[in-house]
């Protein structure tokens, strides 16, 4: 006897109900709270943040816990948190040669003003496996220094001073903001910045790689990498000035690129640029490849034809959103269009079969 | 705004704080203006800056805007998914509106006055005080004949449709009839060749209907409509003609022989049996006494 399946509804409330306990795990295990994961799990939760397009530490620690560490699904839930906040206004746009660095580096100068200033950074640590960290303890307090008081200039500026890097254009317009409008080609270059840098990091990253293994070559030198705290201000009408209103972290990354001048443009050297919430300089200096990549048509340089050229390829598909929800809904059922294909199939091959049969019986 | 250190994470996941049917009227009001723009150009793909939603992009999160949009606090919300109110996405959306909107839900059919699905058409007639809006994954009909969606709109604006109609022609040489079983493209109004989302071709004939049908892609930002009565022409050729196709069986539960059929496999040797897609067209025959080959097992199993 056949019985229509039913009871979706109490199976998805039974699902949900095992994930809550799968989520909370081993209960004589301490459970993990939002401010250990803001405070231990930084560099995941500044991930949210910037492709979650939100930068709230504590909303993007509590998506990480109720996300189990899925980090696609801790920023979907910042993505969808973040869609029906009232939009009060926009800020004045910050000014990263005001930052306050934790980390500024730079490969094309050995010294320049402000130094170099290697931050906490995992670039030369031996990739060893500290036992020491599977048992808790504290540790030293690592040596201080008192902050340097003057801004820290940026590296390009150096360069820009003899005409040698190209000069970015200035405008006042207001950019157009891709969570409000339909993305649009062509994309100008402040709309592509912005997918690229709520954009995945592996995609971006991966983008990045290719450029660097002769797909499209840009030669990037990181002209500069800085990460660190920059005011937040806004214009409040009723004042008729702007104020200070909070203070984010940001990762900044310039690249210088050779380039031997093309039929519009003289030898000079041009820029990538990447800017990222958090301290997220892997995605930062993806970004400026890829950004760089993108600017192929504004330089006068040929199409390679390859994919970080492709503006359409790398901004519809850099979005991990997108991506991962269309990639998953294949899970969904499909019987009435499978159903549909078998019919077309089953008849293809009937028809396969008689016109053989035919064509057999004639040879006999 | 929500403070995490005063409210505890219990807040985040309250859906009261939202408005009716969860979009903010802002939002609402871009989308029917792409709704309305939509019906006065049919089958016309027009971009709409698509929300974020609490569901994946793939999962109907056009068709749930469209129906956010749409709805008012007096509808009667129907959700079917393969034809059927009782699937788990079907579930989801269903509970998704129940929860923002309040709004009353039906599996019935006739007392719906609004209907998303996806990949299907109910199988009883829709009248002009319901709509029905469909989930639609991959709007644009040209895409897999031409991946760049630059090059796809251009073809529309300049009506060059010959790659779709070679690619039909190549079909027909290669296999001898056209491999297209779902999602079969459509000419609407005589301008527009539109994709009618993955709904078998045996549904196609329907799209000619007294209902407005609204169509939303959510990750693809476009939104296309087909208002009542709007001509919708199955593409074909005049030696090869549309024809719309289903299992060639009756439903082993109601007997019926003029519905989508699912093909159901009974047992590890591969026995199959035929139902309606269509849970509430099949269950209401049922009610009204007709029997499939299968259907009067059931009944003495349930007395």
């Amino acid at each position: 006897m056949y019985v229509a399946v039913k009871g979706g509804e109490r199976a998805i409330d039974n699902a949900h109900a095992w994930l809550a306990e799968e989520r909370r795990g081993d209960t004589d295990v301490a459970e993990l709270s939002v401010a250990q994961i803001r405070e231990q799990l930084k560099l995941a939760v500044n991930r949210v943040m910037a492709e979650g397009s939100l930068y709230d530490p504590d909303l993007a620690a509590l998506a990480i816990k109720q996300a189990r560490g899925d980090l696609i699904e801790a920023i979907f839930l910042i993505r969808a948190y973040r869609t029906t906040l009232p939009r009060f206004g926009h800020s004045v746009p910050v000014e990263t040669g005001d930052m306050a660095c934790d980390r500024r580096i730079s490969a094309t100068f050995k010294d320049a003003p402000g130094g170099q200033v290697l931050g906490p950074t995992f670039d030369y640590t031996h990739r060893l496996l500290d036992f020491k960290l599977a048992a808790e303890g504290d540790i030293p307090d690592a040596p201080g220094a008192a902050p340097r008081d003057a801004p820290t200039p940026h590296i390009t500026g150096f360069l820009n001073k003899e005409g040698l890097i190209q000069t970015e254009k200035e405008s006042d317009d207001t950019p157009a903001d891709l969570t409000r409008e339909p993305l649009a080609l062509p994309a100008d270059r402040p709309l592509r910045l912005q997918a690229l840098t709520r954009g995945d990091e592996g995609f971006v990253l991966s983008m990045a790689y290719s450029t660097q293994r002769g797909y499209a070559r840009n030669h990037a030198f990181v002209g500069e990498l800085r990460i660190g705290r920059v005011p937040v201000e806004m214009e409040i009408p009723e004042l008729g000035f702007a104020i200070e209103i909070g203070e984010i972290e940001l990762t900044e990354c310039e690249t210088v690129n050779q380039f031997q001048g093309s039929k519009t443009e003289p030898p000079q050297f041009t820029r990538g640029y990447g800017l990222v919430f958090g301290q997220s300089e892997r995605k930062a200096i993806s970004m400026a490849l890829v950004d760089r990549a993108l600017r192929w048509k504004e330089l006068g340089e040929d199409d390679m034809g390859a994919p970080a050229q492709d503006e359409e390829f790398v901004l519809y598909h850099c979005d991990n959103i997108q991506a991962t929800g269309f990639l998953e809904h294949i899970k969904l059922p499909h019987y009435v269009d499978f159903q549909s294909e078998l019919e077309l199939i089953r008849k293809l091959r009937r028809e396969a079969a008689d016109a053989s049969a035919t064509s057999k019986e004639a040879a006999e | 705004m929500m403070d995490l250190r005063e409210n505890g994470p219990e807040t985040a996941t309250e859906m009261t704080d939202y408005n009716f049917a969860y979009l903010d009227e802002q939002t609402k009001r871009m989308i029917r203006r792409a709704i309305l723009k939509g019906l006065a150009i049919p089958g016309y793909q027009v971009p709409f800056a698509s929300r974020e939603m609490p569901m994946p992009y793939g999962w109907g999160t056009g068709g749930v805007q469209v129906s956010a949009a749409t709805l008012t606090p007096e509808d009667t919300f129907k959700v079917i998914d393969q034809g059927a109110d009782d699937t788990t996405n079907a579930v989801s959306i269903r509970k998704f509106f129940e929860r923002t909107a309040g709004v009353a839900t039906t599996e019935e059919t006739s007392k719906a006055s609004v209907i998303q699905t996806r990949h299907r058409i109910p199988e009883e007639p829709l009248r002009e005080d319901q709509i029905l809006v469909y989930q639609v994954p991959i709007p644009e009909p040209l895409r897999f004949l031409e991946p760049s969606e630059v090059e796809t709109r251009k073809m529309h604006s300049l009506e060059e449709y010959g790659l779709m109609h070679v690619k039909l022609y190549e079909d027909i040489s290669r296999h001898g009839a056209i491999a297209t079983a779902y999602a079969y493209p459509v000419k609407v109004e005589g301008r527009y060749v539109m994709d009618p989302s993955p709904i078998p071709k045996f549904d196609n004939p329907k799209l000619e209907m007294a209902a407005i049908q609204l169509f939303g892609a959510g990750r693809e930002q476009r939104i296309y409509a087909l208002p009542p009565w709007c001509r919708v022409v199955s593409l074909d050729f005049e030696d090869y003609p549309f024809e719309a196709s289903k299992a060639d069986a009756p439903c082993d539960l109601c007997g019926a022989d003029d519905s989508y059929l699912d093909e159901v496999i009974m047992d590890d040797s591969g026995t199959r049996m035929f139902v309606c897609s269509d849970t509430d067209y099949c269950a209401s025959r049922r009610a009204a006494g007709h029997v499939g080959a299968q259907g009067a097992i059931e009944q003495e199993g349930a007395a």
